[in-house]
């Protein structure tokens, strides 16, 4: 495995061959946005807010699926990048009907702070509100279309940790929507087991636990270190 | 030749609207109507919504009293988690309730009314409002403001925010009231209670210069409900409603508020986007029913506290057990404050408040949920149907202010008819039809479910349409 010496934002770092930018980036203290992304889980760049620029390189990548070169000179924190980002935040905004006043989520949820991040403090597109389901069918769980940002973390969740695939995606673009198996109500789900990990790696009040109140709702993914820490290193810590 | 006279806006009330008057061919006034100039559909935007998140999207209906809203919605949510929920947290909800009606009252009271009582109704419109009343008595406007302020931090320790706090949910409460808490609230009470009966010494003071418009602002016969206790006492969060008349007879006692359809009904009206609640055995218009506060003081036996007690004493000594004087919701305030103050010292004392659980947690047991509560204007009932999966299939709200409506037009007619001359437009005239409609504390914004800004502007239009006077104030 050889090792990599590569420049992020005019820092020397180093990263071995396989390494993603942004894994190497914030190993080095350097937090590249990000809501798609999630530990202990496959990348997917669903989300874009973690591109970079790569000297030589007129297109942006996604540095969660950019794997480190040697020589590579990175910049995460441009303007241009911050203009790009702050319009996929309203963009995420304006597709669905996120009203943070009543969410479950409200004060936690990484949505929400993103915005607050990158200083959104209007969306300059118009709103689309669609007509969207709340399936509360489930006994514990629900899910809200509304706050849904297509992430697909609770997908990779589902197959890669708990191996049951029950969610996947229906349809595309905007009119892409989380199913579970074959897009029965959740409470008939054959394949799901109820264990809740996609409700705890949730970014949104998108999946929530029946009976949560206005901002009642708070995700724990220590869960997930734990797992993926006690099945790769087989070393059962928190 | 009929004319008509337009007041658009009615200003300082809670949210928008006018009064149109009209005339009759010789210049007086034939009838008046207030209509209410907001939509807001919130019974449309809760449908598909989990009732777990309904206190909180309740509590959006209003900035003023949210806590009612909170209050009414997550008892219906409780109904349809089927329990009964620990008594600690049944405390802390009496507890912000009371801070709630002290906190809206003392708006009411300093904020938006005193300045007509104190400076008179003929005032300078320039000079009379609270800063006008603060130029004369800087103390009184400071220690209503004060007061004001204490319900809302009430409601901030109990509920983490002064607007919109969402600690009440479908089953209890989220947090245990701690000692210091409770200090802090205590270290209030002091200047709570000066404030207030310095306030209703000086309401007393000056009601003989009002006999006039106590007896010509909406004073009429009307039915008056509320909710009281076991002991017919006043209660603001349970109980069961009581219905008098306004001779002081017991219409109907003993009513369940969770069975409201069977007893009350709503018309609606071309000109309004607020309802008309009625009671229905006696019809509409006829079954005309005041709440809030003066008909809260009007179907109890008692306040249930000493001081308030003493108060309602003496409101009654001066004539009868009823009164149907609209100007008299004031001084009811007042007394209802004085009530708040007493209880909220009193609850800080049970040691019940601190008890531990204050969450009982259970599925789905029910389809259908009914809460009520009694808000500063008056009762409050939240009504929710849900499916098998808890989401909000139909959500029916009946706000105070709505069930005021058919008296607040009366009292708006009936000032008019004392005070419109001849056709004219007359300051005295236009304030007075304002401080019809601010008797009754009216919230718009709760009761039609506001927008845009209007300029205070009356119109007066002859029969074909023709603008025959205009005047405008901002």
């Amino acid at each position: 495995m050889s090792v990599n010496t590569l420049s992020i934002d005019g820092k020397m770092v180093t990263g071995t061959t396989g390494e993603t930018v942004f894994d190497v980036a914030w190993n080095n203290g350097v937090r590249i946005p990000r809501l798609c992304h999630v530990g202990g889980v496959s990348d997917v760049g669903a989300c874009r807010l973690c591109l970079v620029e790569v000297e030589g390189q007129s297109r942006l990548v996604a540095s969660c699926r950019t794997a480190v070169q040697e020589g590579m000179v990175v910049r995460t924190d441009t303007p241009r990048l911050q203009a790009h980002r702050r319009l996929i935040v309203e963009l995420l905004f304006a597709e669905r009907n996120h009203v943070c006043a009543v969410c479950v989520q409200n004060g936690n949820c990484e949505l929400q702070d993103l915005a607050a991040s990158l200083g959104v403090d209007h969306v300059r597109l118009r709103y689309r509100y669609p007509k969207l389901p709340v399936d509360t069918s489930h006994e514990r769980f629900g899910i809200d279309h509304n706050r849904c940002v297509l992430c697909t973390r609770c997908i990779r969740v589902c197959d890669e940790v708990e191996g049951a695939h029950t969610w996947d995606l229906r349809g595309r673009g905007t009119h892409a929507l989380l199913i579970a198996d074959f897009g029965d109500p959740w409470g008939q789900s054959e394949s799901c087991t109820s264990c809740g990990k996609c409700v705890q790696v949730c970014p949104t009040g998108a999946l929530f636990t029946k009976g949560k109140s206005v901002a009642e709702m708070q995700k724990d993914r220590r869960f997930l270190k734990y797992i993926v820490t006690a099945r790769e290193k087989h070393e059962w810590i928190r | 030749m009929t004319d008509r006279i337009l007041i658009n806006p009615v200003t300082r009330i809670e949210g928008h609207a006018k009064v149109s008057i009209h005339l009759d061919g010789a210049g007086g006034v034939r009838t008046a109507q207030f209509h209410v100039a907001e939509f807001r559909g919130f019974e449309k935007l809760c449908e598909g919504r989990p009732f777990a998140e309904m206190p909180g999207l309740m509590s959006r209906i209003c900035g003023i009293c949210p806590v009612s809203h909170v209050l009414a919605s997550a008892k219906a949510g409780d109904a349809i988690l089927g329990v009964r929920i620990p008594v600690a947290a049944e405390r802390q909800r009496r507890l912000m309730n009371y801070a709630q009606a002290l906190q809206s009252h003392a708006l009411s009271y300093f904020h938006l009314s005193a300045p007509d009582l104190l400076l008179g109704m003929d005032a300078d419109p320039a000079r009379r409002h609270l800063f006008g009343l603060a130029e004369l008595d800087a103390d009184f406007v400071r220690r209503g403001i004060r007061l004001r302020q204490f319900g809302q931090r009430v409601i901030e320790i109990l509920g983490g925010k002064r607007i919109h706090p969402t600690w009440t949910v479908p089953g209890g409460v989220l947090k245990v009231v701690t000692t210091a808490e409770r200090d802090e609230i205590a270290g209030w009470l002091p200047e709570a209670h000066a404030t207030v009966r310095l306030a209703l010494d000086r309401f007393r003071a000056i009601l003989d210069g009002f006999r006039d418009e106590a007896a010509h602002i909406g004073n009429f016969s009307s039915l008056h409900m509320g909710l009281v206790n076991e002991a017919g006492e006043l209660d603001l969060y349970d109980g069961r409603l009581r219905i008098v008349d306004g001779e002081g007879n017991v219409v109907a006692d003993g009513l369940d508020p969770r069975r409201y359809h069977t007893f009350l009904a709503e018309a609606t009206e071309p000109w309004s986007y607020m309802k008309f609640p009625y009671y229905k055995p006696m019809g509409y218009p006829a079954g005309m029913f005041r709440v809030g506060p003066l008909a809260r003081l009007n179907v109890v036996k008692a306040m249930g506290t000493p001081l308030a007690d003493r108060e309602l004493r003496e409101f009654r000594q001066r004539r009868g057990v009823v009164r149907n004087e609209s100007f008299l919701y004031h001084q009811a305030r007042l007394v209802e404050m004085l009530h708040c103050v007493e209880r909220i010292e009193e609850l800080l004392g049970e040691p019940e408040l601190y008890s531990g659980q204050v969450r009982v947690n259970a599925g789905q047991n029910a389809r259908e949920g009914i809460g009520y509560s009694e808000a500063p204007r008056g009762t409050l009932f939240h009504h929710y149907e849900v499916d098998d999966d808890g989401l909000i299939v139909r959500a029916n709200l009946l706000i105070a202010t709505a069930q005021n409506n058919l008296a607040i037009n009366r009292a708006v007619e009936q000032t008019a008819r004392r005070y419109v001359d001849n056709g004219r437009l007359r300051e005295g005239m236009l304030n007075r039809v304002e401080a019809a409609v601010r008797c009754y504390d009216p919230c718009l914004s709760c009761s039609t479910h506001a927008l845009g800004q209007m300029p205070f502007v009356v119109e007066l239009f002859d029969d074909q349409g023709n603008l025959l006077d205009r005047a405008q104030r901002r």
